[in-house]
């Protein structure tokens, strides 16, 4: 029996011993149904015993899996989410040792002042002795944190657009790359809805709203882009929707043909005009953007349809 | 209630706990050549402890479906025979390839657990035991689509997820559905929750019709 159907087995064709040939049999190969593999490769002297037989499939499927895991995460993409999410973690980190820094400072020298600047003027100061000396060695890992933060930032501006020309120019290219974090690959960027898109980063607001505890966010991390955050708070919600609409086509295009189509630019800035022009005027917005963007960056705004 | 052969109960740090044979993983306490099972962080090691009856055996032959990163399945490969270990994500598969080094009959595969046409050339017919712990949405289907390579006294060992299939239904009716939906290729023998090592978890003992 083992004959007829072991015409689709990973080692038909194989010369033994041939493992990149193997690992290439594993990774690509398909069958319509299992057989009794160990069995049928013992008939076809493929191996010389069951044991035998688990040996060579043990290799051969160890390789395929590395070189398949290796060449997923090495994808640029998942470089690009690694960069950007290393530089939040710089970011991050920075701004939470520059607030122990500022706080120390306060104690000891007659320095006042807050935040990675602050950070920066402490670490340039002389120190006068060994306590001195640690609070300005912890000033300076701020302030170089700080410096690799931009350095990530900068590497990201030169990948992001090579690596999604279209979701970069639409979206700028940090956000491309957390869009593409978040979304777990350009590839899982391009097959989301855009409703998804629209959301992505503001996970904990839109579960509690399917909970029913709360409003449907208008967006997650896109409420970072001009578009969003630049338009009036009540075309806000429009204004993420035909964002996302556009970023979501822009990254199946970039995924699908990497090719640069500038015709999306001009059609979302069209978009992004009519629903402006409901205000009656472009930039009504802006202003009060900063002030409260701190709760709508979560994508919990309260009036959500 | 029956462990397979190659898990018992073992004290470590005088707490009873799961533990099989093979080289550590992720940091877990070990005595001797022992090593603990953390049942909070294994669904199947959270089985053994509700004490349902697996018929999960030593030596058993084994596919299973949502491997990630080897915590579970280096435990499974420790006491069965031959353990084929499907995931679907690169990032975990990478640990998993890690677990399968150390051991000699773990085949790892970078494959999705719902197109089992791409590894039905490699993962033979006729095994033991599925156990399945994938978190994705068509929980029942990948079962029943997995149900070809399982003999016909084998075991599907599950555990669902109730948030995988629809995060806003009630835990209890999306496990109703799922079992109705299995009905159609398997006989459920057991089920329980397996709460408290984790919320919102249905595991389930079932055979091929």
């Amino acid at each position: 029996m083992s004959d007829e159907t072991a015409g689709a087995a990973w080692f038909e064709g194989l010369e033994p011993g041939d493992a990149a040939a193997a690992a290439e049999h594993v990774r690509d190969g398909s069958a319509e149904a299992p057989a009794n593999w160990p069995a049928a490769a013992v008939d076809a002297e493929f191996a010389a015993d069951e044991d035998a037989y688990y040996d060579v499939l043990r290799e051969a499927t160890i390789t395929a899996t590395r070189a398949a895991v290796e060449e997923a995460e090495g994808a640029d993409d998942q470089q690009l989410a690694h960069l950007v999410r290393a530089m939040d973690d710089c970011t991050r980190t920075a701004n939470e040792l520059a607030e122990r820094v500022a706080e120390w400072a306060g104690s000891r020298l007659d320095e006042e002042g807050s935040g990675v600047g602050f950070a920066r003027r402490v670490a340039a100061i002389e120190p006068e002795d060994a306590g001195e000396e640690r609070l300005l060695g912890l000033a300076q890992r701020v302030a170089d944190l700080d410096d690799e933060s931009e350095a990530l930032r900068a590497e990201i501006e030169r990948a992001a657009p090579e690596i999604a020309p279209n979701l970069a120019a639409l979206a700028g290219p940090v956000l491309a790359a957390r869009l593409i974090a978040l979304a777990g690959g350009l590839g899982d960027l391009a097959k989301s809805p855009s409703s998804t898109v629209q959301v992505l980063g503001a996970e904990d607001a839109l579960f509690a709203h399917l909970r029913g505890q709360g409003p449907s966010p208008k967006h997650g991390v896109i409420f970072t882009h001009e578009y969003v955050r630049g338009t009036a708070r009540e075309h806000r919600g429009s204004a993420a929707r035909a964002l996302a609409g556009k970023l979501t086509l822009a990254a199946r295009v970039d995924h699908y043909s990497g090719e640069r189509k500038t015709e999306l630019d001009d059609q979302l800035e069209a978009r992004m005009e009519r629903i402006r022009a409901r205000t009656g005027d472009g930039d009504a917005g802006s202003d009060d953007g900063p002030d409260d963007s701190g709760s709508d960056d979560s994508g919990n705004g309260g009036d959500g349809e | 209630m029956t462990l397979p052969d190659g898990v018992e109960r073992r004290h470590f740090d005088s707490e009873e706990r799961l533990a099989t044979r093979g080289p550590t993983v992720y940091g877990e306490p070990t005595d001797g050549e022992w090593r603990a099972w953390d049942a909070r962080r294994s669904k199947l090691g959270a089985t053994f402890e509700k004490g349902l009856d697996t018929g999960l055996e030593g030596d058993d032959s084994v596919l299973y479906l949502g491997a990630a990163s080897g915590t579970t399945v280096s435990h499974v490969a420790d006491f069965a025979g031959p353990t084929y270990a499907v995931e679907f994500a690169a990032r975990p598969a990478r640990d998993l390839v890690g677990v399968a080094e150390d051991r000699s009959r773990l085949f790892p595969l970078l494959k999705d657990a719902r197109k089992p046409d791409t590894y039905a050339h490699v993962v033979e017919s006729d095994l033991d035991a599925i156990v399945q712990d994938v978190a994705t949405r068509g929980q029942a289907r990948v079962a029943l689509e997995n149900r070809q390579f399982l003999a016909g006294d084998g075991r599907l060992v599950a555990a669902i997820k109730a948030r995988s299939e629809d995060v806003t239904a009630e835990p209890a009716d999306v496990f109703a559905e799922v079992l109705d939906e299995l009905e159609a290729g398997y006989e459920i023998l057991d089920t329980e929750r397996l709460e408290p090592f984790h919320d919102d978890h249905l595991a389930l003992v079932a055979r091929p019709k």
